[in-house]
Parts: structure tokens; C-alpha cells; sequence
């Protein structure tokens, strides 16, 4: 049963859900990057995502328009970006536990709102799969990147995307500066306020999209807790890719390849108890962690919130 | 001195009120959330009030929700005051909760007196190595404590389901199709004694004598001075000569060993068996967050921890009736207390600002006066949320 593992139907099975499986993850990651890369922590993502998720699968159910759901998923990321950042900037409170508190709060509003409009677990025909002409019937390759629904195509462009802006724009170089020394970017003329409140509720909105992805792209239904720690492993992932775009990039293909595998491995049914394989992604993502964080420098300002001294 | 002690006590008293601001303002969203739903709020926060304070069984149900949320809110003091951020209370719990299960199920010709007492000192220890694990990768491998957290609390149910689902599962519901995953029931030698008619136990009681341990811990002992010291200062302390690594891990260690303590409690004292529906609140019922929430509340003091699990425990209890009452989902709850967690920390910043503008006047004062002997105050707060 092993040796089925490695035939090629199967590898390639688990090379294209595990790019499929990555998708809410690289949105929630490479938004939580803009924000840590400008000093600010943002451990609400799992909360930000869960409304976004509730909100994407409601609207996409009542309206019948999926694109509407990823606008309300945006919407309301964005706003729970506006909140946090009104807290971390202005009230200058402590970032790891207004996340925490931001979570909690997503996690029982997107309850309640279950609850109350929905109340049973419905499905809803999510985005389908697109296959792109000519690049689909590559063999293997096409079966692997060019058959998957639009929102994984958006998230693999949104990596190039992320890298230009932090790297190759004014924009990007404000970001970085007000995560590095935001004393000497204020000095400079740069709103270290404005930076970080755009970088946050770009975030926000991204990690609303994220929790679409779940609810009308890879599950097409809602559930309490639906994401069940997926935000947090995106905010791990970010500290893993050492808070740059490709390397949260191969974080989040790395995690989700050893997630799929590890769904493969129960589907061949290899005798691994299946609760065990489930825990593996996480252990490799500690040892991982053990293995890049202390070689790399997080973003100096990271966690501090900056004081004009007025 | 009379003047100086009320320049004490007022700022203190002002300090002390911010966190029931806090609740009132997400009591107040609550309450709009409740309209859009078209509910009364008034006839919802009665069905709280009823639920939580009603009578002498709903007192000890809510002393009951309670339980858990101080244990793990102490361990939270210990080590937010080491400004070590424990997110892992669920993944501590349950491995707390698996190990002391063990020697309940195990050590089944044992008498009650000493098994009670070895299950509880062996949840304590499983919580301590689960958050000994994240301790010790912070110390010595830099690696972000509520990320390693988080992980560990993915890892912990995995392991609950596994155990519970395979090797730990009651011999009865193995032999059935329907393989519940629980354990084997605890015998009733094994249980914590009962405030009869009510659910109420002694681990309530436990829990409280922790409390003003972890007081005398923190402020009378030389651990609890070096854990608050690199909290407040891990540069200064290494300067001083404090081994600033040891303490990050005994800080985690500790913080963990409470919340493991919490899990077997809630075996030994409430449900006399492990079981899982798969996910860490099915077990938890989340104390290992709302823990966080209580001591927060508690301005991260032990003794203050105590009014503040109370009051969560009460929402929680309250919460369920509301639901029968109301028809509101308890998820509401959830919500208010993230909200409460948001307002509290929000709130540090009119603390911070009075604290500011007293030590300038301190400082103006000294300059004016010869240097006097001055009253140490063991309780004055860290920063540790700066």
C-alpha cells in the first residue's frame, strides 16, 4: 500500500490539493506579512476569517453571486482591520491580546450569525474549476497548477504582487521603514499612523478573502469554527517564510503539501492511525520554526506600538 | 501619611473599575446586538442574571465554570508577568487531564486518598511539560511562544482523539459498534467530594488556596521576583545576573502545570471520564482562552483573578439559560468576551497615562525634598503590557 504513495496518478493527486489546500493560507499569510512587516502583530486573522468565511457563504447563498461573497468577505475583514487598528495604533494596546480578543469575538459573532440566519449546515455551489486552454493539458503540470478554481490563481499571483510592492515601490519602502525604525521614518515625513492602518486592514481584507476560500472555493459550506486554528498557522507561516512574500509562500505549499499527503495517506488507508497523521503538519511547522526563526530577524518594531512623544 | 494613603488608594480604586467599565461597554454592544436580533436585552441579561445567581444550585454551577477559568488564569498571571504570552491553556488542559486519567483508570485497586491527590500532582506535571515544550523552544531556539502555543494545542487533541478513540478507550465501548471515544468512568472512590445536592467540588476550594500561593509566589518569593524581573526587564535582569532562560521556561512550565491542573479537576471533580467530540472546547469548554479573559480582568493578579473567573464563569452559566430563554445562541457570549478582552487592553492606556503623570510628580517632589525612606509597594503592576 505504501508503494501506491508514490504512483503517479497519486502524487500528482497530492501535489494539486495541496496547492488547492494552500490557498486560504497564502491569502491570511501574505496580508498578515504587510502588516508585521510594518510592526504590527495581528493575531486576529483566525476571527477576521471566520466572518469572512460566514459572510462569503451568506451573501454567495441568498445572492447566488460568489463574487459578491468575496466583496463581503473583503468588506468585513476590512472592517475588523479598521477596529483592530484603531486599538493597536491610536489606543496603542498591547497587539498579541486585542488579537486574541478579536479572535474570540469573530469566533462567537460568526457563531451567532450561523446560528440565527442559517441554523443548519447548507452547501452552496462554490467557484468552479477553470482549466486554463493550452497550459491544462500539459501533462502532469496542468492536471497540477491549471485545473484549480480562480481564487487559487488570484492567491499564487498575489505572491509576485506582495514581493513588488514591499520591494519595488515607494510604498513598499515606507511599509518596511515604519516596520524597521519607525522614529526615523516619522522624522522623514511618513505617517507611521496611515502606514500601518492601511497595512492592517489590508490584512483584514485579505484574511476575509481567505475565509471565502474556505466557505465558497475549497468546502462550499459554513460551520462554527470552520477554520479551526487555520489563522494561526497563517501567522505562523509568516514568521516561517521570515516575512518575506516567496518564503511564506513555500511555507504555506510545504504545510499544506504534508496536510495532503497526510489526507492521502487515510484515503490509500496505510495503517497510520489518522488522528496521528493529523497532528503532523503541526509538529513539522515547530520544528520548522526551531529550525528558520532563530537565523532570521523579525521586523525591529514588531509588537511595539510607536510614540510620537507629544 | 493619611494624604499619601489616599493618593494611593484613589489611582488604585480608578484601576480597579476599568475592567467593569470594560464589561458594561461590551455588555452595551451585546445589548445592541441583542435588539438587532429583536430580543429584549433586559429580559436577556435577567435570564442571565437568573441562570448565573438564581439560586444555590445555579451559584454552584457558576463557581463550577469557574474552576477551571481561575486555575488557568493563575498560570496565566505567572506568566504574562514574565511577558511570556501562553495561548496553549487548551492543549495543557487536556494533556493534564489525559495523564492524571491515567492513573484513574489504571491504578484501580488503590484507595481514593491517595489516588486523588497522585492524579492531581500528575495533571499538573503534564501541564507543565506541555508548556515546558514551548518554554524551553523560546528559550533557547527563539521560536515565538504563541505560535509554538497554538501548535501544541493542535497537537493535544490530535493525541486526546487518538487515545480516546484507541488505546484509552473504555473496554465496555470498545467491544460495542458504536466505539464511543471516552474513557472507562472513574470509580467513585476516585471522585473530589461533592457539595451535595450540587455539583459544586472541592477543587473549587483548591483552586482558591492556589490563588494566594501564586500571590506569595510572585511577590514573596525570589522565583516570582526574577519571573517578574525579566518580564519587566530581560536585559536589566541579565545584567543583574538573573538567568534570564531558566525563568522564560519556568514561567511556561508553571503557567502550564496550572492549566493542566485545571484539566484533571475537571475529570476528577465534574465528569469523571474523558471524552472527545473531536475538538479542544468539546473538553475544555474554552477555559484554556477564557482563562486568559479572567486574568486579564484581574489586572494579572492572583487575588484579582478570583472576582474575575467568577464573573466569566456567571456569563458562561448565564449564557446557556439565556439561550433557553431567549432563544439567543450563547456563541453571543464568545463574542462579549472577546469584546471585554479588546476594552480591558484598550483601556491600558488611560492607566499608563495616570502612572506617567504620577511618577513625574514623584520625580518633581524628590527633586524638591531630601531623599526619605521610601514605602515599597509589593503590588504595584509591571508593565507588561507595554
Amino acid at each position: 500500500m505504501i508503494s501506491d504513495l508514490f504512483s503517479m496518478t497519486v502524487l500528482v493527486g497530492i501535489l494539486a490539493s495541496g496547492i488547492r489546500l494552500a490557498t486560504p493560507y497564502l491569502y491570511a499569510a501574505i496580508g498578515e506579512t504587510f502588516s508585521q512587516r510594518s510592526g504590527v502583530l495581528n493575531l486576529g486573522v483566525e476571527g477576521q476569517m471566520l466572518l469572512g468565511a460566514f459572510a462569503a457563504f451568506f451573501i454567495a447563498l441568498t445572492t447566488g453571486n460568489l463574487w459578491l461573497g468575496v466583496l463581503a468577505a473583503m468588506g468585513v475583514g476590512a472592517l475588523m482591520g479598521l477596529a483592530m487598528a484603531f486599538v493597536t495604533i491610536n489606543l496603542k494596546a498591547e497587539q498579541g491580546i486585542s488579537g486574541i480578543g478579536f479572535y474570540l469575538f469573530g469566533l462567537g459573532l460568526s457563531d451567532l450569525l450561523f446560528q440565527k440566519l442559517l441554523g443548519t449546515v447548507e452547501t452552496v455551489k462554490g467557484f468552479p474549476k477553470v482549466q486554463i486552454p493550452v497550459l491544462s493539458d500539459l501533462p502532469v503540470i496542468g492536471e497540477i497548477f491549471f485545473r484549480q478554481n480562480l481564487l487559487v490563481y488570484i492567491a499564487l499571483l498575489l505572491v509576485p504582487l506582495a514581493w513588488f510592492v514591499l520591494n519595488k515601490t515607494t510604498l513598499g519602502l515606507k511599509i518596511r521603514a515604519v516596520g524597521e525604525n519607525p522614529e526615523a521614518a516619522d522624522s522623514l515625513g511618513v505617517s507611521v499612523a496611515r502606514v500601518r492602518y492601511f497595512t492592517i486592514i489590508l490584512g483584514g481584507t485579505l484574511s476575509g478573502v481567505a475565509g471565502a476560500s474556505l466557505s465558497i472555493a475549497l468546502l462550499n459550506v459554513f460551520q462554527q469554527n470552520m477554520t479551526s486554528g487555520l489563522g494561526f498557522i497563517a501567522v505562523a507561516l509568516v514568521y516561517f517564510g521570515a516575512w518575506r512574500p516567496w518564503g511564506v509562500l513555500g511555507g504555506a505549499l510545504l504545510f499544506s503539501l504534508v496536510n495532503s499527503l497526510q489526507l492521502w495517506v487515510q484515503v490509500l488507508g496505510i495503517p497510520i492511525p489518522p488522528d496521528i497523521a493529523v497532528m503532523m503538519p503541526y509538529i513539522l511547522t515547530i520544528l520548522v520554526l526551531v529550525l528558520t526563526v532563530s537565523r532570521v530577524r523579525s521586523p525591529s518594531a514588531l509588537t511595539k506600538p510607536f510614540d510620537r512623544g507629544e | 501619611m493619611s494624604n499619601s494613603s489616599r493618593e494611593k488608594w484613589l489611582p488604585k480604586l480608578i484601576d480597579a473599575a476599568l475592567p467593569v467599565f470594560a464589561t458594561l461597554a461590551a455588555l452595551l454592544v451585546g445589548a445592541i446586538m441583542l435588539l438587532l436580533l429583536k430580543v429584549n436585552p433586559l429580559e436577556a441579561y435577567r435570564a442571565m442574571w437568573d441562570g448565573a445567581f438564581g439560586s444555590q444550585n445555579a451559584v454552584a454551577e457558576t463557581l463550577v465554570k469557574a474552576t477551571p477559568l481561575l486555575l488557568v488564569g493563575l498560570g496565566i498571571c505567572i506568566s504574562f508577568r514574565g511577558d511570556v504570552i501562553n495561548i496553549g491553556g487548551e492543549g495543557q488542559m487536556i494533556v493534564g487531564a489525559i495523564l492524571g486519567t491515567l492513573i484513574g483508570i489504571t491504578l484501580t485497586d488503590w484507595p481514593g486518598w491517595a489516588v486523588i491527590p497522585l492524579a492531581l500532582i500528575t495533571g499538573f506535571i503534564g501541564g507543565a511539560i506541555w508548556g515546558g515544550i514551548p518554554g524551553f523552544l523560546k528559550a533557547y531556539f527563539k521560536v515565538n511562544e504563541i505560535l509554538s502555543t497554538v501548535m501544541m494545542n493542535a497537537i493535544a487533541v490530535q493525541l486526546m482523539n487518538f487515545l480516546l478513540r484507541g488505546p484509552m478507550i473504555d473496554p465496555a465501548q470498545a467491544e460495542l459498534a458504536s466505539k464511543i471515544p471516552q474513557t472507562a468512568r472513574l470509580l467513585d472512590a476516585f471522585r473530589l467530594p461533592r457539595w451535595i445536592p450540587t455539583r459544586l467540588h472541592l477543587g473549587a476550594l483548591i483552586a482558591v488556596i492556589l490563588a494566594v500561593l501564586v500571590y506569595i509566589l510572585l511577590w514573596r518569593t525570589s522565583w516570582g521576583y526574577r519571573i517578574r524581573a525579566v518580564g519587566q526587564n530581560p536585559d536589566a535582569s541579565r545584567y543583574a545576573g538573573i538567568k534570564v532562560k531558566n525563568y522564560i521556561v519556568l514561567a511556561l512550565v508553571l503557567s502550564g502545570a496550572f492549566a493542566g491542573l485545571a484539566g484533571v479537576m475537571q475529570v476528577y471533580g465534574v465528569n469523571y471520564r474523558m471524552i472527545t467530540d473531536g475538538s479542544a472546547s468539546g473538553f475544555t469548554g474554552s477555559a484554556g482562552f477564557n482563562g486568559i479573559v479572567a486574568a486579564l480582568f484581574g489586572q494579572l493578579h492572583p487575588l484579582g483573578t478570583i472576582p474575575a473567573s467568577i464573573l466569566f464563569g456567571a456569563l458562561l452559566v448565564g449564557a446557556n439559560k439565556m439561550q433557553r430563554v431567549v432563544q439567543v445562541p450563547s456563541a453571543l457570549i464568545t463574542a462579549l468576551n472577546g469584546l471585554v478582552v479588546v476594552f480591558v487592553v484598550s483601556s491600558e492606556i488611560w492607566r499608563r497615562r495616570r502612572q506617567k503623570r504620577r511618577m513625574a510628580v514623584a520625580a518633581r517632589e524628590l527633586e524638591d525634598q531630601p531623599p526619605e525612606e521610601e514605602e515599597c509597594d509589593p503590588e504595584d503592576k509591571p508593565e507588561v503590557m507595554a
